[in-house]
């Protein structure tokens, strides 16, 4: 039985669907990113798990049953809250004991040791939050979501109000605490890395829409559609618009003044516009013309360290951004050169529609 | 700490010291003459310099008072126990329909609900006097003239907009979320009201309660017209110090100190609660 089921979940705000008829299964023990831009409606989506609103259409199951309409408090939902919202007048370890003290459980003591242990913050059970740093609110948080075992967990963006140092020891961390119990973890973040880094699948929630939900790999390799594409990697996808030309049986895109093949031309309508994608990292530079290389200046170059984003600019006014590892690097500001990326790297996308076109290669190679 | 310059800080003091000498001067004078007798305060030149006396005390306490036309009968410390039972029953009602109704406010949308927190706020400048009378008649029909509850009732209209409007504030302060987090720990609403919500809105409850004490103490007309002599608090009493033989200033001063002491005594120690709940800055995340 599903741990969490939210059955075409719809929520209108005004004018505006802030939920559109939202469909995800979430199995005991998974932990499913809800990732999106701010504004799409990942925090309302988690209100309306948690009985803070209820939806205007459709269901929401915990462990095949509808909690719609449920107190919050029957619910059997933990959950942390982005501000933290800990208990100002009380201890950490009340705020973590209040869970429990509800249920009026006996060995909350024992309890509440074993989970403080558990997220290193034993030593400042004993003071308020206001003596707490931003690290130590945000796991006394976490311990008091966590502590019930609820079938339901519930994260709101818990990393984005804490330093990035602790923010990727606790990526490292949450996900084997997450999967400590059996809950269904929904976990709400705006940055596409650490849904990378914590989920098992990730759901796109784009305008009150899903997306897509699917792996981490198979999001940022196959994106169902330009939307999705453009929201994950860091510097974002290239993209360029392009009706492909059919020669000889094989589909060619015009761009910025060279021909790139794209495959086999009996694989997609070729008179049609679509948007060509490719990742910075699957750019090639180098010296040599070519007629399926497309000639460039090179305008900028930002070392980062483990790898140096080149900002380029096309003869047709176009730039683009490439990743390079730095020891592959040879150039400097003002080369001219030349861009060339595989068959296998292109992604293409309707231009209307913007959803995923898949492409011959694709086809052959699964 | 920012540096400032010797004459900066001397300028600073002696400013400080003309504004608590021009503030309490009139209380300190009122002091003075609670302990002279109605000779040495008329004397002219007034000094500074005289002997004190206790009489003033004496007669207030034993409810005799000697002027040159004779003993006269006061009621004073009866009017002081009136004042302390009906602002304190007053402010204790205010609090008890207050508090939930400021929650409701601060919480929930609902049809109206700006329109009647405005309209009981309104009560606070519309002048007394203008609902006196029909509430006279009022009270009257409905046998609560010259009672407790009448006039602990009629100040509802100063205490319960005050308590409302200051503490909607506070509990608008408090993040819903922390009460969200506190329901789906397994609490009732009710249970997140009165040991998240109102704990966390104490200062303002505490800084509510003691403002509309202090003007239900202060409060005249009311009383003046809805009490007879054994229900009039303090305000209305002090009114039988002006006597066929004069005013006895003396003991009216004394009648002043011993009426402000109350409400200066709740002050003090209220403020501890409202510094506090200054300190507290945890609300906020």
């Amino acid at each position: 039985m599903a741990g969490l089921e939210i059955k075409s979940v719809t929520k209108v705000f005004g004018a505006v669907r802030t939920a559109d008829s939202l469909s995800l299964v979430v199995e005991p023990g998974e932990i499913v990113a809800v990732f999106g831009p701010s504004g799409g409606g990942k925090t309302v989506l988690l209100r309306m798990i948690a009985g803070m609103f209820e939806p205007d259409e459709g269901d929401i199951l915990v462990g095949g049953r509808s909690i719609v309409g449920a107190l919050p408090e029957r619910r059997g939902i933990g959950m942390a809250f982005q501000n933290f919202a800990l208990f100002p007048h009380m201890t950490a370890r009340d705020n973590i004991a209040s869970g429990l003290r509800a249920k009026g459980r006996a060995d909350a003591a024992s309890r509440v040791q074993a989970i403080s242990r558990l997220l290193k913050i034993e030593h400042v059970l004993g003071h308020m939050p206001r003596e707490l740093s931003n690290g130590q609110k945000q796991r006394t948080a976490l311990a008091r979501a966590l502590i019930g075992n609820p079938d339901v967990l519930l994260l709101d963006d818990p990393l984005r109000n804490v330093d990035a140092k602790l923010r990727y020891e606790m990526r490292l961390e949450l996900p084997s605490l997450l999967r400590r119990g059996t809950a269904a973890v929904l976990y709400v973040t705006q940055d596409y890395r650490e849904a990378m880094a914590i989920a098992d699948r990730i759901a796109v929630l784009v305008g009150g829409r899903l997306e897509q939900i699917a792996s981490p790999d198979e999001i940022y390799l196959s994106p169902a559609s330009v939307a999705v594409a453009r929201l994950f990697g860091d510097p974002s996808i290239n993209l360029a618009e392009t009706t492909p030309l059919v020669e000889h049986g094989t589909l060619f895109a015009a761009i910025s003044g060279a021909r790139m093949p794209l495959g086999m031309a009996d694989t997609l309508p070729a008179d049609r516009p679509y948007w060509l994608g490719v990742r910075p990292e699957d750019l090639g530079i180098s010296f040599s013309a070519g007629e399926d290389a497309m000639p460039a200046r090179v305008l900028a170059i930002t070392p980062m360290h483990e790898k140096a984003v080149l900002l380029l600019r096309f003869e047709d006014g176009k730039e683009w951004l490439a990743a390079l590892r730095p020891d592959a690097l040879n150039v400097v500001a003002d080369d001219a050169v030349f861009v060339r990326f595989a068959q296998e790297a292109v992604q293409l996308f309707d231009r209307e529609t913007g959803l995923r076109v898949s492409l011959s290669h694709r086809r052959q190679a699964a | 700490m920012e540096h400032e310059s010797l004459a900066g800080r001397i300028f600073r003091g002696v400013a400080l010291t003309l504004i608590l000498v021009f503030f309490m001067f009139p209380i300190a004078w009122i002091l003075l003459m609670s302990f002279q007798t109605n000779e040495q305060i008329l004397r002219i030149p007034p000094r500074l310099l005289f002997e004190p006396t206790l009489a003033n005390y004496e007669a207030l306490i034993s409810g005799q008072l000697h002027t040159a036309a004779g003993n006269l009968e006061i009621t004073f410390m009866r009017n002081l126990w009136n004042s302390l039972v009906l602002s304190s029953g007053a402010v204790a009602l205010a609090l008890l329909l207050g508090v939930p109704a400021a929650y409701a406010f601060a919480r929930f949308k609902f049809r109206l609900g700006e329109t009647i927190a405005f309209t009981l706020l309104s009560f606070r400048f519309a002048p007394p006097l203008l609902v006196l009378l029909p509430l006279s008649l009022y009270y009257q029909e409905l046998g609560l003239n010259d009672t407790y509850f009448g006039i602990v009732w009629v100040y509802q209209l100063i205490a319960l907009p005050l308590i409302l409007w200051i503490v909607r504030g506070y509990f608008e302060d408090i993040s819903p979320d922390i009460e969200h987090a506190y329901r789906l720990a397994g609490h009732s609403w009710r249970e997140a009201f009165t040991r998240i919500a109102v704990p966390l809105a104490g200062p303002g409850i505490a800084a509510a309660g003691l403002l509309s004490f202090i003007f239900c103490w202060n409060n005249f007309v009311f009383a003046l017209i809805l009490a007879s002599a054994d229900k009039q608090p303090v305000t209305v009493g002090a009114l039988a110090f002006v006597t066929a033989s004069g005013i006895q200033y003396g003991q009216i001063a004394a009648a002043i100190v011993l009426s402000v002491t109350p409400t200066l005594l709740l002050a003090l120690y209220a403020q501890r609660y409202l510094v506090e709940g200054l300190s507290l800055g945890a609300v906020k995340g």
